[in-house]
């Protein structure tokens, strides 16, 4: 039986006068993956703050589960290189974590081999795989992931968001995550989220990606969804530059708005 | 030993150990420039305590938490960068101190021995202060180790981890506006930060947990205490810079020492 972890609706938050988000909605169930994907500056990141309680949206409502463990994996880690932390202290910085079980958890996410090593030292798909081990050592029923596989080579993403499934399926909980690119979570993820600054489309993309009201839904960009990247904002040209089309995205004829 | 010298180095010694771990929070955080604006700012609590007539150590404690909090403050508006606001109000919180003690003609104030530490001066009450100030310092920092080091590896972690991160961030601006006030006596308000991040700097190379740092800063900042106060004895120096010379050489040595046990690369990425 799945239970609602967590529920956001009519979400808005402004920052200095700019709207970062408008109308945003939100809901997490347990044993269910969502992902939040959108151009940069959607407000993805935003909105997991305000799922995580970091931040008080000016209006809208947030509801958690009463007592919700939540297992956050957030953006960066930088830890000074002054302090001198292993990997170990820091899995055992949670309240009641023993030798045994930091290794326990890394051997969760594959990377015991760094329990000795100081944090500073590992490598990027290394302190993403510690991140989401310190998360797990929480025992989440959700488990909030922003950006999980930043900074991780291809092949290391595709066995990240892997890993993230096998640990939902392990442990029954929900989780929510930030993602860049929809193809490298299509198999993975329940549902998607389509943002930016407010939700364009959801759905679930396995059931609907063969659905001809699936295109209506993402727009332009669904019939090559395996090769998905976002075409709500801008497209770049050979060198990389933005440029942007002359209708603002924020009319977004191609989408349903909720 | 005469007393003056054994009142001087007790209080050395207790400034010491609660130095090393407070100043390692403050190496990791990377609060040097903070601890020396609250520091400077000593001398304005110093005047105003005058000004008043209440002890000088309280108007420098009140006076350190009052400009932390002013300073959270200023910091969210975030219209000026951090070393710009606190370069604005270590020199100004100086120089009004300065302005002001001129001011008070009637008073007679050792301007040196603020500035610099006057250590050789310590009175049993003031080591009693001192003593009592370290000790409370120090229980503070015990209790509150592991949701220091949670909110200085990673703030928004720890929030959503349950700590309260506000209350554990004003604690420990606390805790340093109690040391700068126990410290100005002994180096004075211009050395006070060097006695908070040379002994945990030394220390750094050496340690492989923060529990090492923390504890080989104490002992570090305790034989920088002797060694300057041996120094201040025997060729008649000043004895809060000797201290800080003596810190000073450790943290030299300990840069030029091969390190004790080879860890993998730990400060690089």
């Amino acid at each position: 039986m799945s239970e609602l972890l967590a529920s956001l609706e009519n979400i808005n938050v402004h920052f200095s006068g700019q709207t970062v988000l408008e109308n945003a909605a939100l809901r997490v169930k347990s044993g269910e993956i969502v992902t939040l994907i959108g151009p940069n500056g959607a407000g993805k990141t935003t909105l997991v703050r305000a799922v995580l309680g970091l931040l008080k949206p000016q209006s809208g409502n947030v509801w958690r589960k009463t007592d919700l463990r939540i297992g956050y994996m957030p953006q960066k880690l930088q830890v000074d290189a002054s302090m001198p932390l292993s990997v170990e202290r820091f899995l055992r910085l949670v309240p009641g974590v023993a030798r045994t079980g930091a290794l326990d958890a890394l051997a969760q996410v594959g990377a015991e081999r760094v329990i000795d090593s100081p944090l500073q030292g590992i490598s990027g798909g290394e302190l993403q795989r510690v991140l989401l081990a310190r998360a797990l050592l929480r025992q989440p029923e959700l488990l909030v992931l922003d950006e999980p596989v930043q900074g991780v080579d291809f092949a290391g993403q595709a066995e990240l968001y892997q890993l993230i499934t096998r640990l939902r399926d392990q442990y029954g909980c929900g989780v929510l995550m930030v993602s860049h690119d929809l193809h490298l979570v299509m198999n993975t993820t329940d549902q998607v989220i389509c943002l930016n600054r407010h939700v364009c489309c959801s759905g679930h993309p396995e059931q609907v990606s063969n659905d001809p009201a699936f295109v209506e839904l993402f727009g332009q960009g669904v019939r090559n969804l395996a090769i998905y990247h976002h075409h709500h904002d801008h497209t770049h040209d050979l060198h990389g530059s933005v440029q942007r089309p002359p209708v603002q995205s924020d009319d977004c004829k191609d989408c349903k708005h909720a | 030993m005469p007393d003056f010298l054994l009142n001087a180095l007790l209080a050395g010694l207790a400034l010491a150990v609660v130095a090393g771990p407070l100043g390692s929070f403050v190496v990791w955080r990377r609060m040097a420039y903070f601890g020396d604006t609250l520091s400077h700012s000593a001398l304005l609590g110093v005047a105003l305590g005058l000004l008043l007539g209440v002890s000088p150590t309280l108007a420098v404690t009140v006076g350190c938490v009052l400009l932390a909090v002013l300073l959270v403050a200023l910091q969210q508006q975030r219209l000026l960068a951090s070393d710009t606001l606190l370069g604005i109000l270590a020199h100004s919180t100086l120089s009004l101190g300065l302005v002001t003690l001129s001011f008070m003609r009637d008073v007679r104030v050792d301007l040196m021995g603020y500035l610099f530490g006057d250590l050789l001066a310590v009175s049993s009450e003031d080591l009693a202060w001192i003593i009592g100030g370290s000790a409370l310092v120090l229980t503070l920092l015990v209790v509150l180790w592991r949701p220091l080091l949670a909110i200085t590896v990673h703030e928004e972690l720890a929030r959503v981890e349950g700590l309260p991160v506000a209350t554990i961030r004003l604690a420990l601006m606390l805790l340093i506006a109690v040391v700068i006030a126990v410290a100005m006596k002994i180096v004075g308000v211009l050395l006070i930060t060097s006695l908070l991040i040379i002994p945990a700097a030394a220390a750094r190379r050496h340690a492989r947990s923060p529990e090492q740092m923390a504890i080989g800063a104490s002992l570090l900042g305790m034989l920088a205490v002797c060694a300057g106060l041996s120094l201040s004895w025997y060729q008649d120096t000043p004895a809060g810079p000797s201290i800080v010379v003596g810190a000073a050489v450790f943290f030299l040595c300990s840069a030029l020492l091969p390190r004790f046990r080879s860890s993998p690369a730990s400060a690089t990425r």
